[in-house]
């Protein structure tokens, strides 16, 4: 059964008039098709008017939708010969992530992201594609093994947030986060990050230090959920439309911010409406992307990398109100004195 | 001996009340001079209590401390020396998050959750940082994160290792959305480069250290020292019970625990702190 969002209802509505009336030319052969190309027409502005217009909450909610393609959707799409790799080496092999060496363009690359699933059975196979600490890890040794054989790195990113379990804590998901994204930062090949769905928090940064980062139009990105934000503002989960539109998560905000590069445009509908059309824009974004820093010099990229995290922020120097009487005799060049007077 | 305090989720412990009673305001006694033991309920002499470094002499309960206090147990007298000090914007203009700091401000004397700069800890010179856990909940905003990435930065230019104090509750500056996110991974690339100088880093873990501080700089010490019975960890205790629905274990996401699952090298209290730290900088010299 489809997922109808509330706000497609008057879409759906109309598909189904424009079915039935093509139904009825078909089988009385009479002429509606002025009615039908004018119905169409209709359907079309409806639906720009519908997807160009989504709320951040509709956003989110697109990303989450079920029949959204999966990591494995898009490996499916946009590569060739998959070979997936498994096991952290370590404790054991996470299947909420799926990585392994594929060919892109006649090139092999290292893909990485975890894996949702699309029914129950699935997702609990899958843990809702929630990695432990062995999913991070595994994600780690696959791009360790990327950097040891000069492929190129392309992770794929949708996840809420790296598992909040005992036997996670237990095994250090907070010091794996922190590893993955050191050693990520230092990697001497090339990294795309694409934000495939859900980019929740230190579990989605945990694989999403990169060259370039792209994101999916219907995507989001944040350091907490709407939900969690909602109930720490409130306490109230049912207002975490109002706390997404506060947490700036859309591709639109992020590119504004120069957090992300690039917003792969998705099918009007979304990417779920359209399993094709959505790989053949991922691939080409890749292409662009991966031939463009392809050309520079790995050590450049890592420099590159490096000072694009280094410059985010947003803060400012503080006005001393008496800036004569700071400074003096200290050993700290730039002391001011001012801080805890 | 602590189980009392340990049975109870963190979160709810300390906060105000202990806030109140550190500054000898205890409400349930009107002389101010003694202060209850959150854990053990005991009657401290105030005087005495400031003498061992808030630390109840009785059960060894560790009560939360600024950390201008904290600055004062681990670095030599009048040896402190700020860098430049830098203030928050509201990247996201989330609301009411300017007044949130103006008011931080004032109850801290901080301009935001850390205070950092250079000192000498028994004689030896380190860049040393402290969160500070009354400033927001000690969370990483653009501030933190650049204030510890500066720190970094400091200690390869000024030749000095790195000892930073961390006690964030939730780790992430929710009110700075992305940005806060980000931090994490300017903190922890601030740590990788600070690394290729061969340089020690000291990351000291105090209760709470949690969410994006725990998963960036304060787990990736060179050498990872933390308090008794500190809450460490990802994801907040609350949230791994009500996720899983399984009875959390009784020494869980604690320093004990941490120990014991090979994530920190060694448990200090408060009042030996100072003189271990002392020590390990004296053995990377
Ligand atoms: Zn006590």
């Amino acid at each position: 059964m489809r997922t109808v969002f509330e706000w497609e209802q008057p879409l759906v509505e109309l598909e189904e008039k424009i079915q039935e009336l093509r139904n009825c030319i078909y089988d009385q052969e009479v002429d509606f098709s002025e009615e039908l190309t004018e119905l169409e027409r209709k359907a079309d502005k409806l639906r720009k008017s519908i997807y160009e217009r989504l709320t951040p909450w509709q956003r989110v909610r697109m990303a989450r939708h079920p029949d959204r393609p999966t990591t494995l959707d898009y490996i499916e799409l946009v590569f060739d010969d998959f070979i997936e790799l498994h096991g952290d080496r370590t404790f054991g092999d996470d299947k909420a992530v799926v990585g392994g060496i594929a060919i892109f363009d006649q090139e092999p690359v290292t893909v990485i992201g975890p894996q949702k699933g699309k029914d129950t059975k699935e997702n609990i196979a899958r843990n809702f594609g929630l990695p432990h600490p062995e999913g991070y890890r595994k994600a780690l040794r696959l791009m360790k093994q990327a950097e040891h054989f000069r492929r190129p790195i392309i992770t794929l990113i949708d996840v809420v947030g790296a598992y909040p379990g005992i036997e996670a804590e237990q095994r250090g998901q907070g010091l794996v986060i922190a590893e993955c994204i050191e050693q990520m930062s230092f990697l001497k090949v090339p990294i795309i990050c694409v934000i495939t769905g859900e980019g929740g928090s230190g579990g989605a940064l945990a694989i999403g230090v990169g060259d370039r980062i792209l994101m999916l139009e219907h995507a989001w990105y944040s350091v907490i959920s709407p939900e969690m934000c909602a109930n720490i503002l409130w306490k109230d989960v049912e207002r975490a439309s109002e706390a997404a539109e506060l947490l700036k998560l859309t591709p639109t905000d992020l590119l504004k911010f120069e957090i992300i590069d690039d917003i792969i445009t998705e099918p009007l509908g979304g990417a779920h409406r359209d399993y094709e059309g959505i790989g053949r824009q991922v691939k080409a974004f890749l292409r662009r992307y991966l031939s463009e820093i392809r050309k520079i010099s790995v050590d450049q990229l890592v420099e590159q990398r490096l000072k694009r995290f280094r410059k985010i922020g947003q803060f400012q120097e503080k006005q001393l109100v008496e800036p004569k009487h700071v400074k003096l005799n200290s050993e700290v060049d730039d002391e001011s004195g001012g801080n805890n007077e | 001996m602590l189980s009392v305090f340990r049975s109870k989720p963190k979160f709810a412990t300390v906060r105000p009340k202990a806030a109140k009673s550190i500054n000898g305001k205890s409400r349930d006694l009107s002389d101010n001079l003694w202060t209850r033991c959150e854990n053990c309920s005991a009657l401290i002499y105030n005087k005495e209590l400031s003498k061992n470094m808030y630390v109840c002499h009785k059960c060894g309960f560790h009560f939360r401390i600024s950390a201008v206090q904290r600055l004062k147990y681990v670095v030599d007298e009048d040896s402190f020396r700020s860098v430049k000090p830098l203030v928050s914007k509201n990247p996201l203009n989330f609301p009411e998050y300017p007044e949130k700091i103006v008011q931080c401000q004032a109850d801290t004397k901080l301009d935001d959750a850390i205070l950092i700069g250079e000192a000498r800890i028994n004689g030896n010179a380190a860049v040393v940082g402290i969160i500070d856990f009354s400033f927001i909940g000690g969370s990483m905003g653009s501030v933190v994160g650049e204030q510890i990435t500066r720190g970094f930065e400091r200690g390869v230019v000024r030749n000095l290792p790195v000892i930073i104090i961390s006690g964030g509750g939730g780790g992430a500056r929710m009110q700075e959305g992305i940005f806060s996110l980000m931090q994490m991974a300017k903190t922890a690339q601030a740590v990788g480069k600070f690394r290729q100088s061969g340089l020690l880093y000291i990351s000291v873990l105090t209760h709470p250290t949690m969410g994006g501080i725990y998963a960036s700089f304060a787990s990736l010490g060179d050498i990872i020292l933390a308090e008794p019975q500190a809450l460490i960890g990802f994801a907040g205790p609350r949230i791994v019970s009500e996720t899983t629905r399984q009875k959390l274990p009784k020494d869980f996401q604690t320093s004990e625990y941490a120990l014991q699952n090979g994530m920190i090298d060694t448990i200090v209290t408060r009042v030996e702190m100072k003189d271990l730290l002392g020590k390990l900088l004296s053995f990377h010299l």
